[in-house]
């Protein structure tokens, strides 16, 4: 643990320092420089304030026996027992982690009915399948889901829980996180283990502007969410592995003050996760109509279009087809960026697509910094150029 | 009907950058607003309001000049403020923030519903809500995009799921967090001000709480620590092609084809 002190002995105007902090962090008060609620301990002050005048100390807590600790658990994310993608993705990662510490890897998985379904986890390297199969779970209200999830990390103990960036994991995995009093990291786009079991968390900070580094080094099991198509999908096994074990999760926790009344389907539509090809629609396109040139060319290619924000404010496309850091992250074989300028907040939506192409008439443009091809050009004239060859090719 | 909105005050834009030598952020100025989202469940709070009576107190957890999206809230028609403000409170990650915010609530009493934004625009991302729900030991129900009624024990809300729409009830006392987007907020009103006048927050500090335990707040009390922060890493593989137009055309084409996105049928 660290903590911040301020030597005032070292500081001779306290309200010329005032401004270096960022966060607005530093004050005089009564004359002296304090530091207030605001501190971020990004440690600016340390660096840029007057040579020794802050420091940062460790405080004495005790830790946790981390060696009692062990192993790296996935929650099995479903709809009435259809597993999310987003699961395999986290088990492949799960695995990563627990060879490198020779650590089991858990997957719990509860709801109602959901048993018949427990098998497909063990083509994914779980090595034991936690399964808490009750009525009560039919739906997932927040008491009895916290409870079993809690049952199960006091009896597997596990040192690193992983669970998906969706509504459910979103709920979820904090709730469960404060009841052990412990750490929990959203959005992680890079996850790595150290032998001690301290798992190094990446995530975007500030808008994607930055990157943020962080760990729980007192604390355990260590929680991370992680969105949708961050990780890879792990290849399905050819024989399954693993085995699957039935908790009896205790009756009188399973008590809710919430009561489902109904549930709808909402009209399907395809997600633009799922989707292989996508062509990205930019303040580069100039009216609403010519959004038809995107739209045919990722039809001819059997893909979707999805769109940057200014677009979507400007009531030109579906918000759900809006890709970046406020709208969607995607994965999909191809790319195509059309009058993408490529600022921070978008690429962190789409930067981890297998092939990314932009067009884009100014070839500084960040985009092309994030593409792995670039065209330097009008996307009004080589569009139809495209579209004119894809149809008229000889061969 | 006793409602509180937990309200956040962010930096007032994300264009931060940062020094690649020594890893520091560099932030234009310092100014700052009440987080977007916060303004849905505000409105959330107020409509409740307006259909069961009652009232509408906000709670913010922050440094003194944090008092200004509390005022900010009276003019949209908050009645009481609650700032939780000690400088033994920074540093504080998701854990240390719930803990003191549900401390903050307990001391001001427990309302029937809390209101949350579904996050904020400054990095934390949603997960404060439902970690005040647990610290006060009551239900917590997210992703809100509807109130489809207050009734005398229950809320009824209707919550959007990846898939499916859920109605539930949920029992008072309650946390909920809204979608953005689930009512228009109203804007700050300069006659309200007017009759506000010189209506004082409250300020708690962490003498004010039943846990005066200094380890269990701010960086202390925070399990998760930033090692460091660095600027996003480019893609270093990348081909900037120029030229006309059909001959960008025509190598995007080739491109296409080698990469099977495009097949070309045998002759
Ligand atoms: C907190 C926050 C969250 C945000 N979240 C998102 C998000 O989720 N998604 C998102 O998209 N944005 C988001 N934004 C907005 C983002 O910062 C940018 O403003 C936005 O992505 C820009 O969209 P654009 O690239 O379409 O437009 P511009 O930046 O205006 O770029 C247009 C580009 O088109 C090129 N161009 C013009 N004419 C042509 C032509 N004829 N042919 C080819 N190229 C042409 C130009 O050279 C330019 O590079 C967010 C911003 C903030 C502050």
């Amino acid at each position: 643990m660290k903590k911040l002190i301020i030597h005032h002995d070292r500081i001779d105007d306290p309200e010329k320092w005032v401004e270096i902090c960022p966060f607005g962090a530093l004050e005089v008060v009564d004359g002296k420089l304090e530091i207030n609620a605001a501190c971020k301990m990004c440690s600016i002050c340390i660096k840029q304030g007057p040579k020794g005048a802050f420091e940062s100390v460790e405080t004495d807590i005790s830790a946790v026996a981390k060696e009692e600790w062990k192993g790296v658990a996935v929650y099995v994310d479903h709809l009435e027992g259809n597993i999310h993608p987003v699961t395999y993705e986290l088990l492949g990662k799960a695995g990563e982690l627990a060879r490198k510490l020779d650590h089991p890897v858990y997957a719990l998985f509860s709801g109602s009915g959901i048993i018949r379904n427990a098998e497909k986890l063990r083509y994914y390297g779980a090595d034991e399948i936690i399964v808490y199969d009750h009525p009560a779970l039919e739906y997932f209200r927040i008491e009895p889901y916290a409870a079993v999830f809690e049952d199960f990390i006091i009896k597997r103990k596990p040192a690193i829980v992983l669970a998906g960036g969706t509504t459910v994991g979103r709920s979820l995995a904090p709730r469960v996180a404060a009841r052990f009093r412990t750490g929990l990291t959203a959005d992680c786009t890079l996850l790595e283990v150290r032998e001690n079991t301290d798992l190094d968390q990446i995530r975007p900070a500030y808008g994607g502007n930055i990157m943020a580094h962080i760990h729980t080094p007192n604390h355990r099991p260590q929680f991370a969410t992680v969105r949708y198509k961050i990780f890879p999908t792990p290849e399905r096994r050819k024989e399954p592995s693993g085995t699957i074990t039935r908790m009896q999760p205790a009756e009188e926790r399973l008590k809710s003050r919430i009561d489902v009344r109904e549930i709808r389907k909402k009209e399907q539509q395809m997600n633009l996760e799922d989707a292989e090809i996508i062509v990205v629609a930019g303040r580069g396109v100039k009216k609403k109509e010519d959004l038809l040139l995107i739209r045919t060319l990722a039809a001819a290619l059997g893909g979707q279009t999805a769109a940057t924000r200014p677009l979507i404010e400007n009531g030109w496309a579906d918000p759900r087809n809006q890709i970046g850091l406020s709208g969607r992250t995607v994965k999909p074989k191809m790319i195509i960026t059309c009058g993408v300028s490529g600022s921070i907040q978008f690429v962190a939506g789409m930067q981890n697509s297998d092939y990314i192409i932009a067009i884009n008439t100014d070839e500084n443009a960040p985009i092309m910094k994030v593409a792995h091809l670039g065209l330097a050009g009008d996307l009004y004239e080589i569009i139809p150029r495209l579209l004119a060859k894809m149809t008229a090719d000889p061969s | 009907m006793e409602l509180m909105v937990c309200i956040k005050q962010v930096p007032g834009t994300s264009e931060v950058d940062i020094d690649e030598k020594t890893g520091v952020l560099k932030r234009e100025g310092i100014d700052s607003k009440m987080n977007p989202y916060d303004l849905y469940a505000l409105e959330t709070a107020f409509r409740i309001r307006e259909e069961r009576g009652g009232t509408v107190k906000v709670i913010s957890m922050g440094p003194p000049q944090a008092a200004a999206v509390l005022f900010e809230s009276f003019m949209m028609g908050a009645d009481d403020g609650i700032l939780l403000t000690d400088r033994r409170f920074a540093g504080a990650d998701v854990l240390a923030t719930a803990y003191t915010l549900a401390q903050g609530i307990e001391k001001a009493g427990v309302p029937d519903i809390i209101v949350c934004g579904k996050q904020t625009t400054d990095g934390d991302t949603a997960q404060v809500g439902p970690e005040i729900a647990e610290f006060l030991d009551i239900p917590h129900v997210t992703n809100i995009r509807r109130i489809v009624a207050a009734e005398e024990k229950t809320v009824i809300v209707e919550m959007d799921m990846a898939e499916t729409v859920e109605i539930m009830s949920v029992r008072y006392p309650c946390l909920i967090s809204v979608e953005k987007n689930i009512y228009t907020p109203r804007l700050p009103s300069y006659k309200r001000k007017l009759e506000i006048g010189d209506r004082e927050i409250i300020r708690l500090s962490l003498d004010d709480f039943s846990d005066r335990n200094e380890l269990h707040y701010g960086l202390n009390g925070s399990p998760t620590q930033v090692l460091k922060v660095f600027p996003p890493a480019p893609n270093t593989d990348h081909d900037l092609v120029r030229g006309d137009s059909g001959h960008l055309a025509a190598y995007l084409f080739e491109r296409l084809v080698e990469r099977k996105f495009i097949r070309k049928d045998p002759v």
